[in-house]
């Protein structure tokens, strides 16, 4: 990748812009050894667009495999139950610890945070690469171990299924692990990071409120994945040594596990959807050349999410045989969540509000993030609500609404993020008309793809079937033509990004207009990031001193 | 990192100036002192990650200690608390031979540094042996994990209870003396670097943060002691 | 949208689901209409200064505290609707439930057993009690709008009233394998006569039975307790062993007291169920129960057949 942007990069500019991260080394092991957390991040990006390829591939192979009640293409069965059990579980496993979990972090912030606070690196930047290489170790393991040993028990490797099955699941019990030190490490980083690197005249309330978000991720990876990376290791250990644990068979306690499991992985979605708020305070003020209303409260809302986050993982286990008055609690705090999403979402229309807007790509992602977190957000409603959990939980309507908020939010805000911040990382600019199209196309199919699931869901569809009964075969036609159009439409988005390199024009410094301190250094920035260290002069978001 | 990669080079031919001339400073910080808090803090926050990762094995054990109270009790009862006392004082002094290592780095004093940080790797020897000696008893008498346990005294066979307990015994004691052994290593390594003289009054995070890996180790022991050694 | 009403429970969640349905609509119809109105309304100006509006401490004061209160309103009426679901009334009948890769076995009250199949009387409120034998499934009837993990190592419950005639799904709902999507139930709601009848032949395992009928008495002879006293094999027990019973002659000792030879026969057999004291096998104690009532035409039928096979 490297080579297409060194070669690509027009010669004799300013000699000041000559220069920078991508070309300031050359060869492949410079790349392989650097500490830059620009290069680290620009390789968080391949690796993480590689996984959600393999990850996206697989979703298209379930939808695919329900196109049809019979699983036919072209009059022939071609998937057989056991092959469809594989491809989901791959495909959450995949876009969940591979995709999701390191997108945004690992990849965005690795690069933006730094530079947004004025910043020469992240506070550790070994620690950066071998978060990095963890990643690969990981990854390269839980691969291997799909490959070899047709692993079907799901994401979630709820015991005693896991327990009993075949094949690897250790390897993948280990592969799991192993990312969770990665992302134990960047958020490690980041909290030092934002705590002890700030640019002078930066205090905490005058960082971006990106940092804001991913510091509150940054949180919860530490606070949460160490209880999953000892649950993944009993696990381990139960399948090989039988010492009983999750095992009702030899005493243990099949509930123990899910509550283990959960109080990381309900944690865990904020880990995923906070980085997409992240985002969106940075687009919206931008694109609307407006400062972000309620500035404290949106910062204040990441932190409550990060906290609340650990107290509501038991309503995920509503019918699964915890107590009832375990359930009402959780239902309670449960409720809690809404307040601060909600904060957010008001304080982002109001930042619209007498705003001077324009529709670039990175802002039809915005938009597309308002309409579907609104939607992913207002059916977690269903969830909270103890008496239409019992009827909705473990159906479509799961499926659906979390769909909405890790993909229709999380993923879109990555998008659009990736977008935003693409002439940033890559000093090239996209083609706007592409870039639009493909965002548009995006929100059509995605909406297509899950939007119909809601109604299967409703009707009372269980998730994970292969076989369904022939009332819902309308349904998932419906939902696996979306899946097409979603996948034209990332193709039509890869195209247009990868074309950029060749054939986009050079990117300014500041090509949107934003306010903070990454729009202040080259596109692409140099290897130290500022020619010299950046003095915060304003608070963040500040159009006063702008003409637009 | 701070001798190999050009760009620190390129960096420092900025202000060659600077105070911090200390081979151990890092480009991206401003001052050593800037470079040492956040070290600090980074050690700090993996502290908690440690706190959390026993927390959920503490968690576990309240779980199937409410599922098993009875068996819970008489499991313990064949844990030797002596050996369990023991080694606790051990641990406990380990901490005081630690907070003087990382005194003795602070003001200089090589020699004294070099034989405290022996001192706690001695102790954590110690440890370790006795721990080896319990483990031997219960392997001896058939008091094991899940499948494995085939004790044929008084705690009858065929009760999860009892195999329960020794499964969280096992993983937990098993968890901290794989720490105690790291950190065995880490203090032997220090120690050979000290007696280099690689640390001074200037830098010496990597005793400094070893030392506070080492008192959450023997933390987490103060902890495991009174939950197997003296429940009621 | 949702399935049919089959429950009195279902009244109460569709009524809670349509509550949070149509709430949710007007917030995101409102959401979205803003949105698009100030996009069209701001659109881009060349050189339009915007306001610097950085907070409206009272305007975020309404929209924190409003959704609150909202939140506790629904918490409390789904809270309602679930607090019906989980305590079930005394005089519900009790059906045990146990899941196994990928099947339903259900067993009534009287020990009737079917499979895959759960016949139910209208109106009348039914306690499931579940558990599995291998990994965790889950018991979901939409129609009913409940739903409950089966556990391995442990019991779980849930009840309902079904108030519609008819079938209706029973399916999986927690993800168990190869066979997960096929791991249905048929769920008849019967009047009480249908469900009468349908008890009166015994389930759907006699179904599967019916032409063999030693089976059939096979599994009669150990379910209903049979093989606690009588052994097939020849060896002693606390009665007498049913293997070459058939035909043979015995001594009997009648209620009377008097000891008379008789040839064991159907009518012998089937008396010695119904009243084991009339001729009771001399030197065995006359300590058998009475079967009276408590068996069905087809699994006496079934024993007799049995009992004959073993020559």
């Amino acid at each position: 990748m490297e080579h297409t942007l060194t070669t690509g990069a027009p010669a004799g500019h300013h000699p000041h812009s000559e220069k920078n991260y991508l070309n300031e080394t050359t060869g492949i092991w410079s790349w392989m050894t650097t500490v830059d957390h620009k290069r680290i991040g620009l390789m968080y990006l391949v690796a993480v667009l590689t996984a959600f390829t393999i990850g996206g591939i697989f979703a298209l192979l379930v939808r695919l495999a329900l196109l049809n009640p019979q699983h036919t293409l072209f009059g022939k069965q071609w998937v057989t139950a056991e092959m469809y059990n594989r491809f989901f579980t791959l495909h959450g496993v995949v876009m969940v610890f591979l995709f999701i979990i390191p997108s945004i972090p690992g990849a965005l912030a690795n690069f933006v945070l730094p530079l947004m606070l004025g910043a020469r690196d992240v506070a550790f930047p070994r620690l950066n690469l071998m978060s990095f290489y963890l990643w690969v170790i990981g990854a390269v393991m839980g691969i291997t171990s799909m490959i070899v040993g047709a692993i079907d028990t799901g994401w979630t490797f709820y015991t005693p299924y896991s327990t009993a099955a075949d094949g690897t699941v250790n390897l993948m019990v280990m592969a799991a692990f192993v990312l969770g030190f990665s992302s134990i490490l960047t958020g490690l980083n980041f909290i030092a990071t934002v705590h002890k690197l700030r640019a002078p005249g930066m205090g905490f309330f005058d960082m971006p409120l990106f940092i804001w978000a991913i510091y509150s991720t940054a949180i919860i990876q530490i606070l949460a994945t160490p209880v999953l990376a000892i649950t993944l290791v009993l696990l381990a250990i139960e399948r090989s040594f039988k010492i009983g644990i999750f095992d009702p068979a030899i005493g243990g306690d099949p509930v123990l596990f899910q509550h283990f499991f959960w109080f990381y992985s309900h944690p865990a979605v904020y880990i995923m959807i906070l980085p997409g708020m992240a985002i969106i305070s940075e687009l919206i003020p931008t694109f609307c050349r407006k400062t972000i209303f309620g500035y404290r409260a949106i910062a204040y809302a990441s932190v409550s999410l990060a906290l609340v986050s650990f107290i509501v993982w038991g309503h995920h286990m509503f019918v699964s045989g915890q107590s009832q008055l375990a359930s009402i609690v959780f239902s309670a705090l449960t409720f809690l969540v809404a307040i601060p999403s909600g904060v957010k979402v008001f304080n982002w229309l109001t930042t619209m509000y007498k705003g001077n807007i324009t529709f670039e790509t990175p802002m039809i992602y915005a938009l597309a993030f308002l309409f579907l977190f609104g939607i992913g957000g207002l059916t977690g409603i269903f969830f909270a609500t103890l008496a239409t959990d019992v009827h909705l939980t473990d159906t479509y309507f799961v499926v659906a609404h979390f769909h909405y908020v890790m993909m229709g939010s999380t993923a879109i805000a990555f998008f659009g993020g990736l977008h935003y911040w693409w002439p940033k990382m890559t000093g090239k600019m996209f083609n706007e008309t592409w870039g639009r199209i493909g965002a548009f196309l995006v929100f059509i199919g995605f909406n297509v793809t899950f939007g119909s699931q809601f109604i299967m869901g409703a009707q009372g569809m269980p998730r994970r079937y292969f076989n369904y009964l022939d009332q819902y075969a309308n349904i998932h036609m419906v939902s696996t033509v979306g899946s097409w159009i979603l996948g034209l439409a990332f193709l039509i988005m890869a195209i247009n990004l990868l074309a950029s390199l060749k054939t986009g024009a050079k990117a300014p410094k500041n090509p949107w207009g934003g306010t903070t301190l990454e729009w202040e250094t080259d596109s692409p920035p140099i290897m130290h990031n500022f020619h010299d260290q950046p003095v915060l002069e304003h608070e963040p978001y500040d159009y006063r001193h702008r003409t637009s | 990192m701070s001798s190999t990669t050009a760009d620190l080079q390129h960096g420092h031919g900025h202000d060659p100036n600077a105070p911090e001339s200390d081979p151990h400073f890092q480009h991206h910080f401003t001052t050593m002192e800037q470079q040492f808090d956040t070290s600090k803090i980074g050690m700090w926050l993996f502290l908690v990650t440690e706190v959390l990762t026993f927390g959920g094995l503490f968690a576990g054990f309240g779980l199937l200690q409410g599922k098993y109270p009875q068996e819970f009790i008489e499991a313990h009862e064949h844990l030797q608390r002596l050996a369990g006392a023991g080694n606790t004082v051990v641990l406990l002094f380990s901490s005081f031979t630690m907070v003087m290592a990382v005194l003795s780095a602070k003001s200089n004093q090589k020699e004294k540094t070099v034989r405290y940080l022996w001192m706690t790797v001695a102790c954590a020897l110690i440890f370790m042996c006795v721990k080896a000696y319990e483990y031997h008893h219960k392997f001896e008498e058939g008091l094991l994990p899940g499948l494995w346990y085939s004790h044929e005294g008084d705690l009858i066979k065929g009760s999860h209870g009892y195999a329960s307990f020794f499964s969280f015994y096992f993983m937990m004691t098993g968890l901290h003396g794989l720490h105690v052994v790291i950190g065995a290593i880490m203090l032997s390594w220090l120690a050979i670097r000290a007696n280099r003289g690689e640390f001074s009054s200037n830098y010496y995070t990597p005793i400094d943060l070893v030392g506070l890996f080492w008192h959450l180790v023997d933390l987490i022991w103060i902890y495991l002691f009174p939950l197997y050694y003296l429940i009621k | 949208m949702l399935p049919q009403q089959g429950s009195d429970f279902a009244k109460e969640v569709d009524y809670v689901y349509m509550g949070i349905f149509w709430l949710s609509v007007v917030m995101f119809i409102g959401i979205v209409v803003a949105m698009l109105y100030f996009s069209w309304r701001y659109r881009y100006v060349p050189g339009r200064v915007t306001p610097h509006q950085t907070h409206n401490t009272t305007l975020e004061i309404v929209w924190s505290v409003l959704p609150l209160l909202l939140c506790v309103g629904l918490f409390f009426w789904g809270m309602k609707a679930y607090m019906k679901f989980i305590v079930s009334p005394g005089d519900a009948m009790e059906v045990q439930v146990t899941g196994q890769k990928w099947q339903w076995q259900f067993e009534y009250p009287d020990g009737t057993r079917s499979l895959n199949e759960l016949h139910l009387p209208v109106n009348k409120p039914v306690r499931l009690v579940m558990t599995s034998v291998d990994v965790i499934h889950d018991f979901y009837i939409p129609d009913m709008r409940i739903k409950h993990d089966v556990v391995p190592g442990r019991y779980t419950q849930i009840w309902f009233t079904p108030t519609m005639l008819g079938d209706h799904v029973g399916t999986c709902a927690e993800y168990c394998g190869k066979g997960h999507s096929d791991m249905r139930a048929k769920v008849s709601v019967e009047t009480d006569a249908d469900y009468a009848k349908w008890m009166a032949t015994g389930g759907t395992e006699w179904e599967e039975y019916k032409t063999h009928m030693q089976d059939w008495g096979k599994i009669q002879w150990d379910r209903k307790g049979c093989a606690t006293c009588h052994t097939v094999d020849g060896s002693s027990s606390k009665g007498p062993t049913w293997k070459g019973m058939f035909g043979s002659q015995v001594k009997v000792k009648q209620s009377d007291g008097k000891v008379v030879t008789v040839t064991i026969d159907e009518n012998y057999v089937r008396e010695s169920i119904m009243q084991p004291g009339a001729k009771v096998v001399d030197g065995f104690e006359n300590i058998m129960p009475t079967f009276q009532g408590l068996l069905r035409q087809n699994e006496l039928d079934g024993l007799m057949a049995y009992i004959k096979s073993l020559q």
